[in-house]
């Protein structure tokens, strides 16, 4: 029997039989309902993604009449930053690169975010950014987002003011650590809320909170408490997108209207950005490199899909680099990009990308 | 509509459809969408002398919608 040529969730290729396939596909949604403690998928969705993955074209799309929207993160800098950004460094302003992106690439939404993308670093630039936007929404149509990551981690030393529970555990003071970790929360939410602020006054459609939760559950609480302000508080659209199918326990103990953060997976996550009220979410499921991408598809769908179901919002799933069954490799093969992206919209049934 | 109006991706679809008076599949499909975008003055990717562009276009837009857009509204109160 003829085998199928694909891909590992390190990029690199290989040949799997039809049986082999299947039994990716089967593992992989497995994973993910074990962990998860969500339905597996069926047999017809089962089918589905072995045709996907069957499929002898190089690229793949969806029917017609199935097409999503997309958003972006970080837009501007993968033309403007170097690879510290995956960034291809081209001599074009990130105005530039915002134009580029509307009236070359035909997206449908895009965002401006500072080089370091990060809300801490992006604080001091923020009257540059509010003109840098303020320009765009006067020359381009799409949605026009501002973007940056919580990243709470910079607030421990020896980039921030406070002790770096890192340091702390090993001396087993777990109550100072949690402590630290909540004022670096507290302030985090400060700058979140500060900065977001400025871009509600000059007319912004809204913000993409990227990459929430990477320093775990606090940096989560820091972020849903501040869409929970920006909802009161101004008429931006606001996106969370994650880091990470599970909400790391770094404090353990952080809970948002008495739901313990965590150990969350993506559609228990859900919840709780819907209840801060936010507009659209980015669930994650991060790849493995050592397993299939048929593998790392299935997973990511099964978790995608139970979050599609269970959803009241636009869920926009993270399909990219190292997350949503796409490879981790820098420049991704677009034979598994357009596989994930397709099994993401026909078995998922995400609202975007 | 997704951003601003928490609508899921069905009803985002039918709302702007019926408020250009497409189908759904429409929305999709580039010559058609290319066509009526011209029609309705409301952008195009290329750059075509005369259309409206940029915020122009989007107060439009809002119109034709019937929706709020906050630059444009921002426009509004920057006029005499």
């Amino acid at each position: 029997m003829s085998k199928i040529w694909t891909r590992m969730g390190d990029g690199s290729a290989i040949e799997l039989t039809p049986d082999e396939l299947r039994q990716e596909i089967v593992a992989g949604s497995e994973d993910a309902a074990d962990k998860g403690q969500i339905p597996a998928l069926d047999e017809n969705e089962i089918d589905k993604l072995v045709e996907i993955f069957s499929a002898p074209w190089r690229v793949i799309g969806v029917e017609p009449g199935h097409e999503v929207p997309l958003t972006k993160d970080e837009t501007a800098c993968t033309l403007v930053s170097s690879q510290l950004s995956s960034g291809a460094h081209l001599q074009i302003s990130r105005e530039d690169a915002v134009e580029v992106f509307e009236r070359v690439f035909a997206f449908d939404t895009m965002e401006l975010g500072w080089i370091d993308y990060s809300f801490k670093p992006a604080k001091p630039m923020v009257s540059l950014d509010q003109v840098a936007v303020e320009r765009l929404l006067s020359t381009t149509i799409f949605p026009m987002l501002y973007g940056a990551m919580p990243n709470m981690g910079l607030y421990y030393t020896p980039d921030g003011p406070f002790t770096n529970p890192a340091d702390l555990l090993p001396l087993m003071k777990m109550d100072e650590a949690r402590a630290e970790e909540m004022n670096a929360a507290e302030l985090c939410m400060e700058d979140m809320i500060y900065v977001c602020k400025r871009f509600d006054e000059i007319g912004a459609d809204g913000i993409d909170f990227d990459t929430t939760a990477s320093a775990g559950d606090a940096d989560f609480w820091a972020t849903l408490k501040t869409v929970e302000e920006l909802k009161k508080t101004t008429d931006l659209g606001i996106e969370v997108g994650m880091s990470g199918e599970f909400i790391l326990g770094m404090h353990g103990e952080v809970e948002y209207n008495g739901k313990r953060l965590a150990g969350m997976f993506p559609h228990q996550q859900l919840k709780v950005v819907e209840e801060a009220g936010a507009d659209i979410f980015g669930p994650v499921c991060n790849t493995k490199t050592n397993k299939a991408a048929a593998w790392n598809t299935a997973r990511a769908v099964t978790f995608v899909k139970e979050v599609c179901k269970q959803a009241t919002i636009p869920i926009h799933v993270n399909v990219g680099m190292g997350v949503g069954g796409v490879p981790m490799f820098e420049t991704p093969p677009i034979d598994a990009v357009t596989r994930a992206s397709v099994a993401m919209v026909e078995v998922a049934k995400v609202d975007g990308l | 509509m997704q951003l601003n109006h928490r609508m899921r991706l069905p009803e985002a679809k039918k709302y702007v459809a019926d408020k250009l008076k497409v189908s759904t599949f429409d929305l999709s499909d580039s010559t058609v969408m290319r066509n009526l975008r011209e029609e309705l003055d409301i952008g195009c990717v290329e750059a075509i002398p005369g259309l409206a562009k940029g915020l122009a276009a989007k107060a439009r837009i809002a119109d034709l919608l019937d929706i709020k857009i906050a630059c444009v509204e921002k426009l509004k109160e920057k006029m005499p």
